[in-house]
Order: structure tokens, then C-alpha cells, then sequence
């Protein structure tokens, strides 16, 4: 038996290697995620160990602050008299202010901000303070230490990008009171033992500078470092250390700074991980039908031969091993091929991401058994079950067929199908109905969606029939016999062909889903500008992070510019939740963007709040009420002064007076400035002296409305290119699914192929015949895809349109295009079965047996 | 290229043959796995008549009809139905001739299971683009007795009026000749005679040609003249047969065969 099965692997290898290839891209999907998150986050915690001192002393975080994801940074410093008070401490060996920012950024000789993206500018004081690994934090490499103001090193990768040497001037973009600043480059450090800074850029300063730009000339640091002599262990350290400090301030081993980062890293990669990992699932669903597929029509064209086994004594269990076995080698060869793939995936995405300022090429790939382990295990695993129904029908093959000349595998009745498929699309409208109707919420949105999905899928070959007979309805006008020879082809086995096309259905289901989505969120966004914006312009900065408040009052001064007003966000802990908190002056911000007030007003003083509707209904609070927020620097009564509906330019349900922000520990950092032109001031003129203001700071960017909207509307369209790229996977499986079941269809269709070329027909109408069968496959496929892809993406729209999804769009264009392009890809899918049939040698055909 | 080259005869005297073939020889494989189907076959088919090709499993019965249907090609020799040279044409000429000069029969009946009776019976023409005469059409029904069944899909039929569609399929472009390969191999006797009545009338009334490859001494008693097969060569030919004769001349067949391996 064993023998048999090989030898019948062996004899359909290139039908095998296809329903592989589904197997391999979702494991490469899954193995290279794996790697690539393994990657970064040795990376990162790579850094981190090189730059956690023993014992880190600082200011008490609230607990607010230590979840991380504070938009401003904290202010709040520990004083200069300490470090001489810890360095006393027996135990002891060294203890160093730390004086550090994140977001100054280079401006390189070209003018342009190197790095950027999301990856941190860093600025430092120096100091030669080692890490709790002994190894120096940064190394001087060329130069010299700087000393006093203007003196500035560089990292040594920044200063290459930036193509500044010794000596030059360099200039910098900070978020702090001065925005701009110029000094003189007097060497170049290497950060740690690799200088891999993840994309990250390194400015070093001399303390008493350091002070100055960041903590106002204050004679105070944001954290010590504390080295140990070696006679305690960090956490004896720790321990003596906390003993020794006043209320208010805590000291953290290097294991806690560790455990803190890795918490934060772990949250910021988990959108990467999910995002990755759902293409996975995506893939390897649309190859499960494949491999289903293709199992079904291997074990159909077999079943003589599966007969003459059970004729010969094979028991069933044994016809359905054999069948499994088969599918156990494609799995393992496949999860094989995957995991190499995914390797190369990994590098793919690394350099993907170098490309965009997360540099990790000082790492190399990490690779651990897990991976493997978890490569294999799916791998195989959906092979199996993928391939189980149909070694299960395999069984069912009476002993008889051995003898008989046309072998039917009885197949199981369509009943069950259409009763279950009707079940379950009935149960998932109802559900999504209600989720919609009575505001269920996303989850049984999605249980309705995942449960139509499921219906349809079953349904497919009962409502396929129907929808190809449509779809093929020009085929006997426009082809002739030729037109009516395919879809009848396409029509005769209903449950093969709606196989197919259920793999190309879900990826265009998913495809439609999110062009309804994407095109509704950039027609909402235009919405929102036009109707909700009131400013002329819209400050804010490139690289996603806050900048110096000074610029606000600098554009408040250009004249022809009646208002500027500045939004910041951050983060605080309200009745218990972690909240994002937007930073606005009420009064100041009704002028520039159109605020529903439900109740109350927008007078709010400095200690009064706004909040949403949705908000105030789920804490229960009316105007008047007082809330305590929690802020970094310890908790702040404050009243509710105002409920207002959600806005996307509100952007938090809760919104704080800055100087409640501000008395709270949170930097005065704006992250956008709405700014109001004086009616009858000349454009032109106001945009350009406001561009002087700007001038110095590249990162900084003035739009127009119109620019605005563009510019909001760019990330939409990045991101669904990036989804369609990665759906495009699934939809060249499914391309392969056509190719496979229509070699197989040729195949078995040999004796009829062989008759027709017999009675007349040429080669090129046997493969437009077999092209046709294929376009009326794949086209079945996207319709059904398109229509579950709009009820999908609508219904979605609908249940987020209070989150960005304002207004409802559909791409009808785009759909259409869609449609067309499954057509060509049903064409190119059918060249090569096409090419079989038509070699097919006539006389052979027709004695086939 | 001159007039009276040896090679290729000049067909004045076979002018009117529906199909004929000069010295063909048809050789599969090589080397020491080599067999000789045909070796050396000379023979020619009238208009309207109604030759049955008997022989042997393994004489080169099937070989010869395959090469004269333009099924395929031969290893020397030439093959031609009415003036077409077989041997000189391309894939793209032979599915011409195939499609407007040649009807098919087959065992297996070889219908399109897609398609309905009706459909089967026009295929070829409209393969080729081509309306059928209508009024023929309505003639080779009628003469098949389909008239009720035409909307019928394969499945739907029995193995004889299967076989009566592929009948009809083969007639209903008013082909120069009509090849049909054991047409009564999967039939029962009674199927297995309409059939062949059916193949008579339209040699007796329409003055259709036809070939038929069989190893039944019935349906060759059917036939005009029956040609036997032997080794690749034709080594008899019988006009006017009676199924008797034709058992008779199997028979010595057969003990010559026995013979041949006594010796």
C-alpha cells in the first residue's frame, strides 16, 4: 500500500507540487513573520542592554506613565544634588545625570531630516557611564568630547547620512523651547559594542547645553545612572539605593528597565505580528480549498485503481491512510519549501523596513526552533485536514468499480449542503443585522461575516450553476459551440468548479472589503475638511512627532493670521482607563474647527474638561461633575465643562486646558497647529511668512486645506497598497487552484478532448474552449467575491462610521476592474492546461481506457 | 517534380477513390522493441461502398483506419482521401479534412456528455462554423429514429442510440467517407444490428462510403466486400460476404495462425 502511494505521488508530482505551492507561501507567511519579529526584537532588546546602567534612578512614574505611550514627554527631572548623594552610597562605584530627548532630529547637508519615520531623533548630555554589562554607552570614535555650547558629536552612521565631517555646522530640529538649533560637529561616537541604532539618530552634547535646550537651564537630569562597584548584586543595589532616595523618586534594576521595554516593544510590534500573521491565515485558507481540490480530483481519477485495492483486500482505513499519507508528504515538503521562503520573506521585510528608517542591518536573522516547530505544525496540519474529506470519499469506492468501465464515486447528496449553507448565511446575516440594527459591536459583526463566509462557501455550488450560466450567457453568441462546450464545462461539475472559485472568492472578498473601506475613509476624510475645518491651514510634522510650542506663538505673530491655535496629545488614567487625552484651549479651538456642543460650552477655564458623548454616557457624567485625571505628575481634579460629539479633529474622547497638561508633568509640545487667515489677507503672502517661520525647520510642514486632505488621505491609499500586495498572494493561489483543476479537468476529460480534435475541431478552438471554461471560473469567483466583499465592506463602514468612516463609498470603478482582471486571470491561468489539451495526440485520446 | 516519378503515382486510375493508401507502412517504437503494424498496405475505397476491415487482434486493422481517418500518420508510404495527399499535410489541414470530409464512429460511442443528442449530431458543423442542411439533417434523424430523444443529454440514452447519435454525428455532414471503429463492440446484438442496418441504408440510399473495422462476421455480412488483415499485409479480400463466409475464411484464419506455430 505504501509502495502505491508513492508511486502515485511520484506519477502526479507537478499536480502535487501546485496544492504545495499554496502550503509553501502560507508558511512562508507564518515562518517568516516569526523570524522577522524575532529579529526585531532581538534588535531592540540588543539596544536596550546597551544602554540600561545598573540601577536607573527617577522620577515615580504614575502609573499612567510607566504603561508608556505618553505623545509629550515627561517633564519632570530628578535634581542635580542627588547624583552626588547616590555616588556616596556605599556599594557605589559612579552615579551620572542623564539629560535626554527624543525627538531632535538631524537636518542633513541636503536639507532634509535624516532618519525620521517614526524611529526617534535621541539627543544626550555625555558622560562615559558603562551599561549594567560593563560596556560603554557610546564610545567616542573620532574627535573629541564636546565641551559648552555648540559643540555637538554625532553618531557615526547619522553623520555619514547627513554627509557632515569634523568641523562642519550642523543643524538641528528639537521639539524643546528652541526649535532650531546650530553647532559646531567635533567628533562622532559609536552607540554601544555594533553602533546599530535601529534607525535611530544620536546627538551628544555637553551637559550644562543638554539643560539648557531640554530642562530650561535647570540644574536637574531626566534619570541617574548608578554603577555598582561589584560588591552587590543590581538588585542589592537597587534595593540600597531606593533606600536611600527621597519620596517621589524610584530606582529600577536593569532586569525591570528591561521587562519595561520589552513590554512596550512587545505592543508595538504586535500590529506588525497580527497584520502578517492574518495574510498567513488568509493564504493558507485559500490553500486548504486548493489542496482540497486537488486531493478530490486525484482520488476521483483514481478510483478505479482505489477500487482494485479494496477488491484486493485493502480496507477502508487503508484507502484512506493512503490518501492521507500522500497528503502528509505534500505537507512536509511543502512546510519545507515554506520555511526557506519564509527566510527569505524575512530578509525581504528587513530590508522593506531599512528602506523606511527602521535600519536593522547591523542584526542578523534570528532563527529559533520555535519557528520550525510552529512552520511544520501548520503546515502539515492544513495539508491533513485540507486533504481528509476527500481520503474519506476515497473509502467509499465499492470494491465493485474495479470491474466496471465509468467509475462514479458516489457522491454525497447536495442536501446537507444547501441546508447547512442556508443555515449558516442565515444565522450570519441575522447576526450581522443585529450587530448593525441594535449596536451589538464589532465582535458579532464579525462572527455574522465569518458565518456568511462559511455559508456561501457551501452554497458556492448551488448558486454557482446559476451565476455561471449567467456569466457564460455570451459565450454561445460571441464563440459558438466552441462558448458552449466551456460552459457547459464549467456548469458539469458544480461542486469542482465552485471549489475553485471559492479560493479566488476569498481574496476578492477581502479585497473588496477593504477598497469599501479605504475609498470610504478618504471620501469621509474630504468630508470632514470640508465641513469641519474651519482654518486655513493645518501645521504639523512629517515625522509624526510633537514639536516646540514656540512655533505656534511665532505664526500667531505673522500678520494677516488671526489665530493659531495648537492641539497636543497625551496620555492619562480617567475613572480607571487608560485614555488618550487631546490638549486644546476649548474657546481658541471652536474658531478653527467645527465642535457639536452637546451640552454645556467650550468655556473651560484651566480646569475645566470636554468630553464625548459616547464618553460621558459610559462614565456617567453631566456637566458639572468633577474627574480626576491622572497625569504623569500625580492626579488633577478637574470638572466637566462640556459634552460634545466625536470629531475626528478632536481626535480623544477627552480634552484637557493645556496648562492642565501642563501642570500635570506633560511637555509643552504641540502635534498640530490649526492656523486662521483674516479675511481679505492675500493668501499667497500669509502662507509664505509663515513658511520664514518654518524655514529652519524641515520637518515641519504648512498645507492648505486641500493639502491637508491630501495629505490625510495618503496613508489610506499606502496602506491598501500594501493589503492588496499581500491579498495578491492569495489570489496567485487561487490562480494556481484554476490551473491545477483544469489540468485535471483536461485530463480526465482525454477521451472527449481526443473526439473533438477527431471530428474537426482545430487546436486553437480546444484552447479558447479550455480559456473560456477558465475566464467563467475565475469570473464566478470575483462576482461572488465582489458581492460578499460589499455587504462585508458596508456593513463594516456601518458599524465604524462614529471611528473615520463617516461616509459611505464605493469604488464601483475599481470593482469593475476588479472583475475584469479575474477575467485575464482566468485566461492566463488556462494557458497551460489549454496547451495540454491541444497536444494532446488525437488517437491516443480517443483509445485512452 | 516530374509526372511519372515511381514514388508517387499518378492517381489516374484511382482518380474516383473516396480514400486509398500506397504502399504505407506504419513501424511504432525502435530498436529491439520495434513492431510492424503495417507493412507495406495497398488498398483503395469506392465511393458508396461499404467495406468491412477484419483481421486478427494485432493484424493492423485498427493502424490502417487510424492512418486513413487522418488519426494518424504513417511511417512511409502515402494516404489519401479523394485528391489530399495525407502525409504531406500539417496538423491545422489535417483537422480540416477530419472536420468536412471525415465522419467518425467509435466503440466507446464517444459522445459530448455536455451536450445534448441534438448538439452531438451538429458538432462537427458547428466546430466549422457551418449550418447543417437542414433538410438532410431532418433525413439522417428520421433514418436513425432520434426524433423524440433529441433533447436528451448521453446520459439520458441507451448504449444503441448512443451509438445511433454517433451514427447520425458521422452522416450529418455529408462526409466523403465515414470511418467507424467496432461500432457494435459495447452493443447488444439486437443495438448491434439497427446499427449496422442503419450503416447499410446510408450506403444503399445515399450512396454514402463506408469503412468499418470489425472482428464480427455479422456486421461484416452487412458490408459490400470485406478486406482481412494479417500481419500488417491485406491478405484476403471477400466480395459480397455472408457472415457464414466470413466465419469460414476467419476459421482457416485461425488454422493457418495455429498452424504457422506448429511448424
Amino acid at each position: 500500500m505504501l509502495r502505491a502511494t508513492f508511486k502515485s505521488l511520484l506519477a502526479h508530482k507537478l499536480r502535487m507540487a501546485m496544492s504545495a505551492f499554496a502550503i509553501v507561501l502560507g508558511v512562508a507567511f507564518v515562518s517568516g513573520t516569526f523570524v522577522f519579529t524575532d529579529t526585531l526584537n532581538s534588535s531592540f532588546t540588543d539596544l536596550f542592554r546597551q544602554t540600561a546602567p545598573d540601577v536607573t534612578v527617577r522620577p515615580e512614574k504614575a502609573e499612567a506613565a510607566a504603561a508608556g505611550g505618553f505623545t509629550g514627554s515627561d517633564t519632570r527631572v530628578v535634581p542635580a544634588d542627588l547624583v552626588d548623594t547616590l555616588a556616596a552610597l556605599p556599594g557605589v562605584a559612579r552615579a551620572d545625570g542623564d539629560v535626554s530627548d527624543q525627538s531632535t532630529f538631524i537636518i542633513g547637508k541636503d536639507g532634509k531630516v535624516v532618519g525620521g519615520n517614526g524611529a526617534p531623533g535621541v539627543a544626550a548630555n555625555y558622560n562615559d557611564a558603562p551599561a549594567a554589562d560593563g560596556s560603554p554607552i557610546v564610545t567616542i570614535t573620532a574627535g573629541v568630547a564636546p565641551t559648552g555650547p555648540g559643540e555637538l558629536l554625532l553618531d557615526e552612521k547619522s553623520a555619514a547620512t547627513a554627509g557632515y565631517a569634523i568641523g562642519d555646522t550642523v543643524r538641528l530640529v528639537t521639539s524643546g523651547a528652541q526649535p532650531s538649533v546650530t553647532g559646531t560637529m567635533v567628533g562622532t561616537v559609536r552607540f554601544g559594542e555594533s553602533g546599530n541604532l535601529v534607525g535611530a539618530t544620536l546627538t551628544i552634547m555637553d551637559t550644562a547645553t543638554a539643560q539648557q535646550l531640554y530642562l530650561g537651564g535647570a540644574d536637574a537630569f531626566n534619570d541617574i545612572a548608578v554603577t555598582g562597584d561589584g560588591s552587590l548584586s543590581n538588585q542589592q543595589l537597587r534595593d540600597a539605593v531606593t533606600a536611600a532616595l527621597p519620596a517621589g523618586f524610584e530606582a529600577l534594576d536593569d532586569q525591570q528597565i528591561a521587562t519595561e521595554n520589552e513590554n512596550q516593544l512587545q505592543q508595538g510590534l504586535s500590529f506588525i505580528t497580527t497584520f502578517l500573521l492574518v495574510f498567513a491565515a488568509v493564504a493558507l485558507i485559500v490553500g486548504s480549498f486548493l489542496i482540497l481540490n486537488t486531493f478530490s480530483i486525484i482520488v476521483a481519477q483514481r478510483s478505479r485503481e482505489l477500487a482494485l485495492f479494496r477488491a484486493l483486500g485493502a480496507s477502508r482505513r487503508q484507502v484512506t491512510r493512503s490518501v492521507l499519507f500522500e497528503a502528509l508528504v505534500v505537507g512536509l515538503v511543502g512546510s519545507t519549501v515554506g520555511l526557506l521562503l519564509g527566510f527569505a520573506l524575512a530578509l525581504g521585510l528587513k530590508a522593506l523596513f531599512g528602506a523606511i528608517g527602521l535600519d536593522l542591518s547591523a542584526a542578523g536573522l534570528v532563527f529559533q526552533w520555535r519557528t520550525v516547530a510552529v512552520a511544520y505544525a501548520v503546515g502539515v496540519l492544513i495539508t491533513l485536514v485540507a486533504a481528509y474529506l476527500p481520503a474519506r470519499h476515497a473509502a467509499k469506492v465499492p470494491p465493485v468499480a474495479a470491474m466496471r468501465d465509468d467509475v462514479a464515486i458516489p457522491e454525497s447528496s447536495m442536501h446537507r449542503r444547501l441546508v447547512g449553507g442556508t443555515a449558516l448565511t442565515v444565522l450570519g446575516a441575522g447576526l450581522m443585522v443585529w450587530a448593525l440594527a441594535f449596536g451589538g459591536g464589532l465582535p458579532p459583526l464579525g462572527g455574522g461575516v465569518f458565518a456568511v463566509f462559511i455559508g456561501v462557501a457551501l452554497l458556492s455550488p448551488v448558486i454557482g450553476r446559476p451565476i455561471v450560466t449567467a456569466i457564460a450567457w455570451p459565450y454561445s453568441r460571441l464563440f459558438g459551440t466552441v462558448g458552449v462546450l466551456a460552459r457547459e464545462n464549467a456548469r458539469r461539475n458544480p461542486r469542482r468548479t465552485a471549489a475553485t472559485a471559492s479560493a479566488l472568492m476569498i481574496g476578492l472578498a477581502l479585497v473588496t472589503t477593504m477598497a469599501v473601506l479605504g475609498q470610504s475613509t478618504k471620501s469621509s476624510v474630504d468630508e470632514l475638511v470640508s465641513t469641519d475645518l474651519k482654518a486655513d491651514y493645518v501645521v504639523s510634522n512629517a515625522v509624526q512627532s510633537p514639536f516646540s510650542a514656540t512655533i505656534a506663538a511665532q505664526i500667531a505673530e505673522v500678520p494677516g493670521v488671526t489665530a493659531a491655535v495648537p492641539e497636543r496629545f497625551g496620555s492619562a488614567k480617567v475613572n480607571g482607563q487608560q485614555t488618550l487625552v487631546a490638549g486644546f484651549d476649548g474657546d481658541q479651538f471652536g474658531r478653527v474647527v467645527a465642535i457639536n456642543v452637546k451640552s454645556g460650552d467650550l468655556q473651560t477655564g484651566d480646569d475645566g474638561i470636554l468630553v464625548t458623548d459616547t464618553r460621558a454616557a459610559t462614565d456617567g457624567w453631566r456637566v458639572g461633575d468633577t474627574v480626576t485625571v491622572d497625569l504623569p505628575a500625580g492626579p488633577a481634579v478637574l470638572r466637566v465643562a462640556g459634552i460634545i460629539a466625536t470629531s475626528n479633529f478632536v481626535g480623544a474622547d477627552i480634552v484637557l486646558p493645556l496648562a492642565a497638561l501642563e501642570a500635570g508633568g506633560v511637555a509643552a509640545m504641540d502635534s498640530l497647529v490649526y492656523v486662521d487667515r483674516a479675511p481679505g489677507a492675500d493668501p499667497a503672502a500669509v502662507s509664505a511668512a509663515i513658511g520664514t517661520v518654518l524655514a529652519d525647520l524641515p520637518t515641519v510642514t504648512l498645507k492648505d486645506q486641500k493639502a491637508f486632505a491630501d495629505s490625510q488621505r495618503a496613508p489610506v491609499d499606502q496602506l491598501l497598497a500594501i493589503i492588496y500586495a499581500l491579498l495578491g498572494l492569495a489570489v496567485i493561489i487561487a490562480v494556481l487552484g484554476i490551473v491545477n483543476t483544469l489540468a485535471l479537468s483536461v485530463i480526465e476529460r482525454t477521451r472527449e478532448v481526443g473526439l473533438l480534435r477527431a471530428v474537426g475541431m482545430s487546436r486553437r478552438q480546444l484552447r479558447s474552449m479550455v480559456r473560456l471554461e477558465s475566464v467563467a471560473i475565475a469570473v464566478l469567483g470575483a462576482v461572488l467575491g465582489v458581492l460578499l466583499g460589499l455587504v462585508f465592506g458596508i456593513s463594516l463602514q456601518r458599524a465604524l462610521s462614529g471611528q473615520g468612516f463617516a461616509v459611505l463609498s464605493v469604488p464601483v470603478l475599481q470593482l469593475v476592474v476588479f472583475v475584469v482582471l479575474s477575467g485575464l486571470i482566468g485566461v492566463l491561468a488556462a494557458v497551460f492546461p489549454a496547451r495540454r489539451a491541444a497536444r494532446m495526440d488525437v488517437l491516443r485520446a480517443i483509445t485512452t481506457d | 517534380m516530374s509526372t511519372n516519378s515511381s514514388s508517387a503515382p499518378m492517381p489516374t486510375r484511382h482518380g474516383n477513390a473516396a480514400a486509398r493508401a500506397i504502399d504505407l507502412r506504419k513501424v511504432y517504437g525502435s530498436g529491439d522493441t520495434q513492431v510492424t503494424a503495417l507493412d507495406g498496405v495497398t488498398v483503395e475505397f469506392r465511393p458508396g461502398e461499404f467495406t468491412a476491415i477484419m483481421g486478427p487482434s494485432g493484424s493492423g486493422k485498427s493502424t490502417l483506419m487510424h492512418c486513413l481517418a487522418a488519426l494518424d500518420d504513417a511511417t512511409s508510404g502515402q494516404v489519401f482521401v479523394g485528391e489530399a495527399d495525407l502525409t504531406s499535410l500539417g496538423d491545422k489541414e489535417l483537422t480540416r479534412i477530419r472536420r468536412d470530409r471525415i465522419g467518425f464512429v467509435f466503440q466507446a460511442f464517444n459522445l459530448v456528455p455536455t451536450l445534448t443528442a441534438m448538439e452531438n449530431i451538429t458538432l462537427p458543423m458547428d466546430i466549422a462554423g457551418r449550418k447543417p442542411n437542414k433538410e438532410w439533417l431532418d433525413t439522417v434523424i428520421n433514418t436513425v429514429g432520434l426524433s423524440d430523444r433529441l433533447d436528451h443529454k448521453p446520459s439520458q440514452l441507451s448504449g444503441g442510440q448512443q451509438q445511433r447519435v454517433a451514427c447520425a454525428r458521422a452522416l450529418a455532414s455529408r462526409p466523403d467517407i465515414v470511418f467507424a471503429d467496432e461500432p457494435t463492440g459495447n452493443l447488444d446484438s439486437v443495438s448491434g444490428a439497427e446499427v449496422l442496418g442503419f450503416l447499410r441504408r446510408s450506403v444503399q440510399e445515399f450512396g454514402q462510403t463506408v469503412v468499418m473495422v470489425t472482428h464480427d462476421p455479422n456486421a461484416a455480412g452487412y458490408a459490400d466486400r470485406v478486406l482481412f488483415l494479417g500481419d500488417g499485409h491485406i491478405v484476403d479480400e471477400m466480395n459480397e460476404p455472408t457472415s457464414e463466409r466470413v466465419l469460414d475464411r476467419m476459421k482457416s484464419f485461425d488454422g493457418a495462425a495455429h498452424a504457422g506455430q506448429v511448424t
